[in-house]
C-alpha cells in the first residue's frame, strides 16, 4: 500500500533530480559498448538470473497487493453496509496480504543484495583491468592522450558506471514489469477508469518534456558559469602575487561579478524550473486522483465497482507515474554509462607494448654487465613520418661518461627513453655488451640501469621507502649511507621525523631541491651498472650540487654513465659529448675536440662567456 | 557557521514567506484526503452523485492551490538559496584578494580555492534543500499529526508503533551506514591517489620495474573499497525495502484495528482510509527530518570552511593615515626608488628561527643589486618584503625614506614591476596580459617591452602575434617564452623599482645575456633588485648581496666579493673553471 504514497511524498526540489535534467552524453557504439559491458557480467550470469527472477516477483507481489487490500477494504465495507463485518475473512485477506507484503520485501532486499556484490565485482575487474593496462601501454599513448584524460577514465567513468550499473539493470526489470502489472490490475478493475488515468499519462509527459528543454539552457548557463567562475577563482588565487603587484584587485573582482552574477541567475532559474517538476506532476497526478474519484464514485453508485476496488485503483494511477518516469530515465542512464563505459574500454582496447609477453632470447645478470652501449644506425621518430633521429651510430666503451647537452627542447631526453626501450625504434639497434636490447626482456634490460629524472617523482609514502624504491630489500643503514653520499642525510635529519616523515600527495612537504637529493640517493642505492642522470641537479643550487658531483664521480667510476645537463660547465669532465639541436644529434666528440670545431657545441658554450 | 549564517539575515522575509506558502502547501495536501473521504462516506456510500461531482471540484481547486503554492515556494527557495551564495562566494573572493601571503599560507592556495567553489555549492545546495525540505517536513508531520489525531485518537497508537519501527531503522542507518560513507570516500580518494600517482610517474615505475609493486598496492586499495562497497550496498539492499514494509504493514494494522472501529461506529469507513494516507504522511516526514540530521552535519562542515576565511583577520592593511609617496607627486615621476633594508629580521608564522636576520642595504637608483646564496637561504623572502607581501617582523623596509608600512599597498606597489619565480600568466590574450602593466599603455610601449624581453621575436613568429590566446596558466607557452612575457608585463608598467625573483633561469645563455644588455641600455633610472643561480647573470652587477642562512654574507662587487666573501668564491668556483673567471674579471 505504502510504497506509491511513499514515493510520492518526496519532498519538491531535490538534488537527484536536478542532475539528471542534465543533458547526457552519448555512446559512439551503443550496441557494441552494451554488449561487451554485458560480457563482464557473463560470469555472474546464474546471479543475474537470480536477479531478473527475484526482482520480478518482488514486483509482482508489490503490484497484486493493492487489490487484496482494496478486498479488504470491501469486506469492511460491506460489513458496515450490512451485517457486520466477518472477522474471519478479514483476518485471512489481512495475513495473505501481510504474506505479499514479505514475500516482495524479502524477493526485493535479496535481489539487491545480490546486485550489490554482482556489481561491485564487476567495478572491482574493470578498475584491476585498468590498473594492470596502465602497466602495458607504450609510452606512445600517453603522448598522444594527456595524462587528465586517462585520469579522468579511469576514475570519473568508472565512477559512472558504478552509479549506473546497478540502478539500470534492476530498475529496468522493476519499472517495465511495474507497467506492465499495473495495467493488467488497473484494466482488470475498470477499463472506462484506465481510459480516463492514462489520458493524464501523456499530459505529465508532456510538461516533463517542456520543463526540462526550458530548464537545460539553464543548467547548460550554470555549469558555464560555474566553471567561468571557478576558473577565474583558481587562476586569481594561485597568481595572488601578481594580483597584488599589479594592483589588479579591483579588476579581477569586476570580472568576477560579472560571472558571479552570470552564474547566480543561472543557478535560481535552473534551480526554480527544475523545482517546477515535482509539483506539476504532482497536480496531474491530484488530476488523476480526482477524476479517478469522480468516474469511480460514479461506477460505484451504479453498483459497477466497489469502494475497496476503487481504492485499489487510486494507488495503482499513483503508482503508475513512477515506472513512467523511470522508464524514460533508464534510456538517458543507459545512455550515459554506454558513454562511460565506452571510454573506459576504450582505454583497455588500446594497443599495448611490443613482445610484451615474448620470452626474452638473453637475460643478462646485472652484476656480470660491462656496460658497453652501442647505438647502430638508429632511427625513430615520436609521430609517425616525422623521424627527429635519422642515422645514429655511437658507442659507449664501458666506464665511459657520456654527456647529451642542447638547448631546451633539443630532444636529449630521447636517446635516454630510447635506451631503456620506452619506445620502440624505427629503425637501427641499440645492444647492451652485444646483446640487442630487444631480445630482453623491459625489466631486465631496465634493471642495468640506475636513474635520476628530471622530473622528480615521489609517491606518497615515507622518506626511506622513497629511497627504497628500486631496491626493496635494502637495510636501513644501506638507506642512510646512500643517503649520506648524496647529501641528502642532514637535510634529511632535520624533517619532522626524519627518514619516516610522510611525504604528502602533491609532495609539496619538501622542496624541489630536496626531491632531487632523495632521488638521486635512490640511486646510488640501486647500484646499477650503467647509470642516466636527466639535470640530475637542475634543482639544487650549485654549491651542493658540486658536493653532489663529487659523490657521484665516486659512483660513475668503472660504471657507463649518461649525463644530460644544460649547465655546461658540469658536463666538461665528461669522456664523451653528444651535442643535439632540434632532435638531431647535430655534433659528437670531446670537449677539446668540439670547441675546436667551432660548431654549435663552441656557439652554445661561448654565449655564456661572450660579451 | 555562524558567520555564514550572517549572510542570511536580508533573506529573512523571503523565509518567512517561503514558510507561509508551504503551510499553504502542507494545508491543501492535508485536506485531500478529507475530501476523499467525504466522497466515499457522504457520496458512495450515501450514494449522492452530486456530492460527489461538487467535492471532486473543490479537490481540484485544493490540488491546483497546491501546485501554486509548491511553485512559489521553489521560487522563493531557489532564489534565496542562490543570491545567498552569490553573496558568500563574493565576500571570500574579495577576502582572499586581500590576504597577505601569511594568510594564503595557513590555508595554502588549493584549500582556498575548495572553499571557495566546491564548499559554497554545498552550501547553497543545502540551503535549497534546507528552505523546502527543513521547512516543509516539520510542518507536514506536525500537520498530518494533527489530522490523524483528528480523525481518530484511537488509531493513533498505529502510528506510534511505525514511527518507532521507522526510529530502530534510522538508528541501524546512523550506526552502520552514515559513518561508512565517509569511510567509502575516503577510500575511493585512496584509489585514484594510487591511479593517479601511478599515471603521473609511468616512466620513473617502468624505469625502477615497480610495476608489480604498484599493481599490489593498488589492488589492496581496490579490495578495500570494493569490499566496503558490498558492504554498504548491502545494508542499502536491506534498508530500502524494509522502510516500503513497514509502511505496508502499517496499513494493515490500521485496517485490522480500523474494521473493529467502523464496526463499533466509532469510525466512519472514508475516515479510516484518510486516516491511511495521514499516517504516510506522519512516517515519510519523520523520516525527512531524520534525513535532515544526516545532511546538515555535511553542510555545516562547509559552512564552517568558509567562515574560517571570512574570520580570519587579514595581517597586512592598509595605514590609516598614509603618507604620501614623494615618487608619485606630479613632476617627480621620473626619479628612480631607492629602496632600503634597514636591519631587517622577518620570521615566518609559526617558525622557530629567522628566515632572516639583521639584513640592512640600500639599492640605489640606476643600479643593479644582484642577491645570490644556496637554496632556502631566504632571497625570495627578502624581495617579498618590498611589496609588502609580508611585513618584517624587525627593522624597517624603506622607499625612498619612506617606510612601505606607512604607503597606501596600491600606491607602494605602482611603482615596483616584479617578474615573479614561476612565470604566472593569466587566460587571455598576450596583449591582455602585457597590458596588465598598465590598462593604458599605447601600442608602442607594448611592443617596446617585449623588445627589451626579448620577447618580440616569438610573439612575431606567432601567427596571430600579440593577439594568441593564452590559456588558463599559460600552459600553452613555453618556461622561457612565459618568463619572458612577464619581464616584459613588468616593463609596461615602467616601474620605479623592478625586482627578477630568479626570472631568468628558464632562458637559454644567449637570451639571457641579450636580455641583460638591453635592460642595461634602454631603461635608465630604474632600481634592479635581481635573485639570481647562475652566477654570469650577475657578474657585472653594482652590489652583490650574497645571502647565507638569512644573514648577508657579503656585499660588494664580483673582484670584491671574490677576494672576500668565501661563500661567493665558493659558488663561484662551482660554476666557472678558472679559465672563466679570468675571463669574466676581464669584462666585469
Amino acid at each position: 500500500m505504502a510504497k506509491d504514497l511513499g514515493e510520492r511524498k518526496h519532498p519538491p526540489g531535490q538534488g537527484g533530480r536536478a542532475a539528471k535534467m542534465m543533458p547526457g552524453e552519448k555512446a559512439n557504439d551503443f550496441k557494441g559498448t552494451i554488449l561487451k559491458l554485458a560480457s563482464y557480467l557473463k560470469p555472474y550470469r546464474i546471479q543475474l538470473a537470480n536477479v531478473f527472477f527475484m526482482a520480478m516477483l518482488s514486483t509482482i507481489f508489490a503490484i497484486v497487493s493493492p487489490t487484496i487490500l482494496g478486498m479488504a477494504t470491501d469486506e469492511v465495507v460491506q460489513g458496515v453496509m450490512g451485517s457486520g463485518i466477518d472477522y474471519d475473512a478479514l483476518l485471512k485477506i489481512l495475513i495473505i496480504l501481510l504474506a505479499m507484503y514479505l514475500a516482495s520485501w524479502l524477493f526485493g532486499a535479496l535481489q539487491a543484495w545480490i546486485m550489490a556484490i554482482v556489481s561491485q565485482k564487476v567495478i572491482y575487474t574493470l578498475r584491476d583491468g585498468m590498473s594492470k593496462k596502465l602497466d602495458r601501454l607504450p609510452l606512445k599513448y600517453f603522448d598522444r592522450v594527456p595524462y587528465g584524460e586517462v585520469q579522468s577514465r579511469m576514475i570519473n567513468d568508472i565512477e559512472t558506471v558504478n552509479q549506473t550499473l546497478t540502478a539500470t539493470i534492476t530498475q529496468m526489470i522493476t519499472a517495465i514489469v511495474t507497467l506492465i502489472g499495473i495495467l493488467i490490475m488497473m484494466v482488470r478493475i475498470s477499463l472506462i477508469m484506465t481510459l480516463v488515468a492514462l489520458v493524464v499519462i501523456p499530459a505529465s509527459f508532456l510538461i516533463i518534456k517542456i520543463v526540462v528543454s526550458k530548464s537545460q539552457r539553464h543548467f547548460k548557463n550554470q555549469q558555464k558559469f560555474l566553471g567561468k567562475v571557478n576558473g577565474h577563482v583558481e587562476e586569481m588565487y594561485s597568481g595572488h602575487d601578481i594580483v597584488k603587484a599589479f594592483n589588479l584587485e579591483e579588476m579581477s573582482e569586476e570580472t568576477f561579478d560579472e560571472y558571479n552574477d552570470a552564474l547566480c541567475e543561472a543557478a535560481w532559474k535552473s534551480q526554480f524550473l527544475s523545482g517546477l517538476m515535482m509539483p506539476l506532476t504532482q497536480f496531474i497526478g491530484n488530476l488523476a486522483y480526482v477524476l479517478v474519484c469522480l468516474v469511480g464514485g460514479y461506477l460505484a453508485l451504479m453498483g459497477r465497482i466497489s469502494i475497496g476496488q476503487i481504492q485499489a485503483f487510486i494507488q495503482y494511477v499513483r503508482s503508475f507515474n513512477q515506472p513512467v518516469q523511470q522508464v524514460a530515465n533508464i534510456a538517458n542512464q543507459l545512455q550515459s554509462t554506454a558513454a562511460a563505459a565506452e571510454r573506459v574500454f576504450e582505454l583497455l582496447d588500446e594497443e599495448e607494448e611490443v613482445d610484451l609477453d615474448k620470452k626474452p632470447a638473453v637475460v643478462l645478470d646485472p652484476e656480470e654487465v660491462q656496460g658497453r652501449v652501442t647505438f647502430d644506425h638508429v632511427k625513430f621518430g615520436y609521430k609517425e613520418n616525422e623521424p627527429i633521429i635519422t642515422d645514429f651510430s655511437f658507442e659507449a666503451r664501458p666506464g665511459q661518461r657520456v654527456a647529451i647537452v642542447g638547448p631546451t627542447g633539443a630532444g636529449k631526453t630521447t636517446i635516454v627513453k630510447l635506451l631503456m626501450r620506452f619506445y620502440e625504434l624505427d629503425g637501427g639497434s641499440i645492444s647492451v655488451d652485444g646483446h640487442d636490447i630487444k631480445d630482453m626482456s623491459r625489466s631486465n634490460l631496465r634493471a642495468l640501469f640506475g636513474m635520476v629524472l628530471q622530473e622528480t617523482w615521489l609517491n606518497s609514502s615515507t622518506v626511506k621507502e622513497n629511497i627504497r624504491y628500486g631496491r626493496t630489500d635494502a637495510t636501513d643503514e644501506e638507506v642512510r649511507a646512500a643517503a649520506k653520499a648524496a647529501h641528502a642525510h642532514r637535510f634529511i635529519k632535520t624533517l619532522p621525523k626524519g627518514y619516516r616523515m610522510k611525504i604528502n600527495e602533491e609532495a609539496t612537504n619538501i622542496s624541489a631541491g630536496q626531491k632531487q637529493l632523495i632521488t638521486i640517493a635512490s640511486a646510488f642505492l640501486e647500484d646499477a651498472p650503467i647509470l642516466i642522470f636527466d639535470e640530475a641537479t637542475s634543482s639544487v643550487d650549485t654549491r651542493t650540487e658540486r658536493q653532489i658531483q663529487s659523490a657521484m664521480a665516486k659512483l660513475m667510476a668503472d660504471r657507463t654513465s649518461f649525463i644530460i645537463a644544460h649547465r655546461l660547465s658540469t658536463i666538461k669532465d665528461a669522456d664523451y659529448i653528444l651535442v643535439m639541436n632540434e632532435g638531431n644529434i647535430v655534433e659528437q666528440g670531446s670537449h677539446d675536440e668540439l670547441l675546436e670545431k667551432n660548431g654549435f657545441y663552441a656557439d652554445l658554450y661561448n654565449s655564456q662567456f661572450a660579451d | 557557521m555562524k558567520t555564514v549564517l550572517s549572510y542570511y539575515k536580508q533573506y529573512i522575509p523571503f523565509v518567512c514567506i517561503i514558510i507561509l506558502v508551504l503551510f499553504g502547501q502542507v494545508m491543501c495536501e492535508l485536506f485531500l484526503p478529507m475530501f476523499m473521504s467525504d466522497i466515499i462516506d457522504n457520496g458512495i456510500v450515501a450514494g449522492d452523485l452530486d456530492r460527489i461531482r461538487h467535492t471532486g471540484i473543490i479537490m481540484i481547486g485544493v490540488a491546483f492551490a497546491a501546485v501554486i503554492f509548491s511553485m512559489s515556494g521553489s521560487l522563493f527557495a531557489s532564489l534565496t538559496a542562490a543570491k545567498a551564495a552569490r553573496k558568500i562566494r563574493k565576500a571570500l573572493f574579495t577576502r582572499v584578494t586581500a590576504f597577505s601571503r601569511a594568510e594564503i599560507e595557513q590555508f595554502s592556495t588549493a584549500s582556498l580555492i575548495t572553499r571557495s567553489t566546491n564548499d559554497v555549492q554545498m552550501i547553497q545546495q543545502a540551503t535549497v534543500m534546507s528552505l523546502r525540505m527543513m521547512i516543509f517536513a516539520p510542518i507536514m508531520g506536525i500537520g498530518a499529526v494533527f489530522m490523524a489525531l483528528k480523525t481518530s485518537v484511537s488509531l493513533s497508537w498505529t502510528v506510534g508503533l511505525a514511527l518507532l519501527c521507522v526510529c530502530g531503522l534510522m538508528i541501524f542507518s546512523f550506526v552502520a551506514i552514515f559513518p561508512r560513507f565517509r569511510m567509502m570516500q575516503e577510500k575511493l580518494d585512496r584509489v585514484n591517489l594510487i591511479m593517479k600517482e601511478r599515471l603521473s610517474g609511468t616512466l620513473v615505475v617502468r624505469a625502477f620495474r615497480t610495476e608489480f609493486k604498484e599493481q599490489e598496492r593498488f589492488d589492496e586499495a581496490n579490495v578495500d573499497l570494493t569490499k566496503l562497497y558490498i558492504f554498504v550496498n548491502k545494508c542499502l539492499a536491506f534498508m530500502l525495502p524494509t522502510m516500503t514494509l513497514i509502511m505496508s504493514g502499517v496499513g494493515v494494522l490500521i485496517i485490522w484495528v480500523g474494521a473493529h472501529l467502523v464496526d463499533a461506529q466509532q469510525l466512519m469507513i472514508g475516515d479510516m482510509m484518510a486516516y491511511l494516507q495521514y499516517a504516510m504522511h506522519v512516517i515519510m516526514s519523520f523520516m525527512f527530518v531524520t534525513m535532515i540530521f544526516v545532511m546538515i552535519p555535511r553542510a555545516a562542515v562547509s559552512a564552517k570552511r568558509v567562515g574560517q576565511i571570512l574570520d580570519t583577520p587579514i595581517s597586512i592593511s592598509d595605514p590609516e593615515e598614509p603618507k604620501s609617496v614623494p615618487l608619485l607627486e606630479e613632476g617627480t615621476k621620473a626619479k628612480g626608488g631607492e629602496v632600503e633594508f634597514r636591519n631587517v629580521s622577518f620570521t615566518y608564522p609559526d617558525a622557530e628561527e629567522k628566515a632572516l636576520s639583521g639584513i640592512s642595504f640600500t639599492a640605489q637608483p640606476g643600479k643593479m643589486t644582484a642577491i645570490i646564496g644556496g637554496t632556502g637561504c631566504g632571497k625570495s623572502t627578502l624581495i617579498n618584503l618590498i611589496p609588502r607581501f609580508y611585513d618584517a617582523t624587525e627593522g624597517q623596509v624603506l622607499v625612498n625614506g619612506v617606510n612601505v608600512k606607512d604607503m597606501k599597498q596600491a600606491d607602494l606597489r605602482s611603482l615596483i614591476g616584479l617578474v615573479p619565480q614561476k612565470g604566472t600568466l593569466f587566460s587571455g590574450t598576450i596583449e591582455s596580459n602585457l597590458r596588465y602593466g598598465n590598462q593604458d599603455a599605447t601600442e608602442g610601449d607594448l611592443r617596446e617591452a617585449a623588445e627589451i624581453a626579448q620577447a618580440l621575436g616569438f610573439i612575431e613568429e606567432k601567427p596571430d602575434g600579440f593577439e594568441t590566446e593564452i590559456a588558463q596558466g599559460g600552459t600553452n607557452v613555453s618556461g622561457g617564452q612565459k618568463q619572458r612575457l612577464c619581464i616584459a608585463r613588468a616593463l609596461v608598467k615602467k616601474p620605479q623599482i623592478m625586482i627578477f625573483d630568479d626570472s631568468f633561469s628558464a632562458l637559454d645563455y644567449a637570451t639571457d645575456r641579450a636580455l641583460r644588455n638591453a635592460l642595461r641600455e634602454r631603461v635608465t633610472g630604474s632600481t634592479f633588485i635581481i635573485i639570481a643561480q647562475r652566477i654570469n647573470t650577475i657578474l657585472d652587477a653594482d652590489q652583490i648581496i650574497v645571502l647565507e642562512d638569512g644573514q648577508i654574507a657579503g656585499i660588494g662587487t664580483h673582484d670584491e666579493l671574490m677576494g672576500t666573501c668565501q661563500v661567493y668564491s665558493e659558488i663561484a668556483r662551482s660554476q666557472l673553471s678558472e679559465e672563466e673567471l679570468e675571463r669574466g674579471r676581464d669584462n666585469g
